[in-house]
């Protein structure tokens, strides 16, 4: 698992795809919204969790993309299905490679909100805790969805269509989950990040049973 | 010998084109099997069939010994395959790339340097973004990927594409140590005269099935 993730953080770190244009981009996506609501600061503020998480819901699309063009590009994908590497490990460790590179993209996104929308945290500890939970079930949905489309010459404009309905709920809680974090919406946040917890569990029992098989016949 | 591949009447579907028609192939262990034939005659399929990747609709299929209509995948850890493309990691410099492939087969990392000399890599290279590297070098840093993993068949798709003279030779002589020393080679050329020294035994496909085979009674 963790020969696959660093490879594949490896890789990341070499080609600067994540840092260099999807935060970049992200980023660019919250300031269009901060400048568009301008007028309007208590929708800016009531909206931040949900256009955070929209943000997050673009980059994050893109590095899943990224992710499995790597394995696509020159015939990787023929040489992970030869390798000694279990099916298991393969899922987990792309998983896990998806994980940071998500969180560090949150990471640029979060004071990103805080500056531009005007809100503060009122619970950092349900912040970090819908943030880790948004951020595992982006990751280990992307892969199993991700390696659907892989082998697909319409994999570019396919993966968001397959993404983006099952990323939905997460979308929801997210923004749910932070509008309670950031105060402004007294709710059951702490209900919104259990779900995110686990629809991440579903997907990763899911993947550890389906990757193997949707590799070899993608 | 015993044998390291043995097709009877294999039949391989690829959507719903047959792309082996009932291919008949025994090859022995230490053999260089030369597989040639048109384009679309079934030589890439027959590699990739070897490989486990492409599934045996009907017929009897073993390969090292591992029956391919029952798990396809068993074998693989002991197969080195080389394609039309590289299987390289653009972005991995030279030998953190071949790294992971010797880890991802179970091999020593520390075979490394030794499988990048012997393909002829200049070693002020190693550290360099394969992506940057000429056609010709990045064929060879695939094929140092493959030896790094001391594969007991090798499976090779124009394994002299893009190498230059001195290049091709010394794959010629990689091959024939690997044959000598116990594994069995097929590889696909249609450089006929700068394989035949090496070919223990060739074999024609057509229409995905063998039209001639040298090593025939």
């Amino acid at each position: 698992m963790l020969l696959v993730a660093r490879k594949d953080l490896r890789v990341e770190r070499r080609a600067k795809i994540a840092l260099g244009q999807v935060a970049p981009l992200a980023l660019l996506i919250l300031m269009v919204f901060a400048f568009a609501l301008d007028a309007n600061t208590s929708l800016l503020e009531r909206g931040a969790g949900g256009l955070y998480w929209l943000a997050v819901l673009y980059g994050g699309t893109l590095l899943i993309q990224r992710s499995f063009d790597v394995e696509t590009d020159d015939g990787n994908m023929d040489a992970l299905r030869m390798s000694a590497i279990g099916m298991p490990s393969l899922f987990l460790g792309k998983a896990l490679a998806l994980f940071v590179q998500i969180t560090v993209l949150e990471l640029i996104l979060g004071p990103g909100i805080l500056l531009l929308y005007n809100v503060g945290v009122v619970d950092w500890a349900l912040l970090f805790a819908a943030a880790i939970a948004g951020t595992l079930a982006f990751s280990v949905c992307g892969v199993l969805w991700g390696v659907m489309s892989a082998g697909l010459r319409v994999r570019a404009t396919l993966l968001p269509l397959l993404l983006v309905p099952v990323l939905a709920p997460v979308l929801l809680a997210g923004s749910r989950a932070f509008e309670t974090a950031l105060g402004v919406r007294a709710g059951a946040g702490w209900t919104w990040a259990g779900l995110m917890f686990v629809i991440a569990a579903v997907h990763t029992a899911l993947g550890l049973g389906a990757f193997g098989f949707l590799l070899e016949e993608g | 010998m015993s044998a390291v591949v043995e097709f009877e009447r294999v039949i391989s579907v690829v959507g719903s084109f047959p792309v082996l028609t009932g291919l008949d192939l025994r090859v022995d262990q230490g053999e260089i099997l030369h597989v040639r034939g048109e384009n679309g005659a079934g030589k890439t399929s027959l590699l990739r069939a070897c490989a486990g990747l492409i599934s045996v609709s009907s017929g009897n299929a073993s390969v090292l010994g591992f029956d391919m209509r029952v798990d396809r995948r068993a074998p693989r850890r002991y197969i080195g395959l080389l394609g039309h493309e590289n299987n390289l990691y653009r972005d991995l410099g030279v030998s953190e790339h071949i790294e992971f492939r010797a880890a991802s087969v179970g091999a020593r990392a520390s075979d490394t340097a030794a499988a990048l000399e012997q393909v002829g890599f200049p070693q002020q290279l190693w550290t360099v973004p394969i992506g940057s590297l000429s056609a010709g070098q990045r064929r060879k840093v695939a094929i140092a990927s493959l030896l790094v993993g001391r594969p007991r068949l090798w499976l090779l798709d124009e394994p002299h594409a893009a190498l230059d003279t001195e290049s091709r030779k010394n794959l010629d002589a990689i091959l024939t140590e690997a044959s000598t020393s116990g594994a069995t080679i097929i590889f696909v050329s249609h450089e006929s005269p700068a394989t035949k020294d090496i070919a223990s035994r060739v074999v024609t496909l057509d229409g995905g099935r063998i039209m001639e085979d040298s090593g025939a009674d």
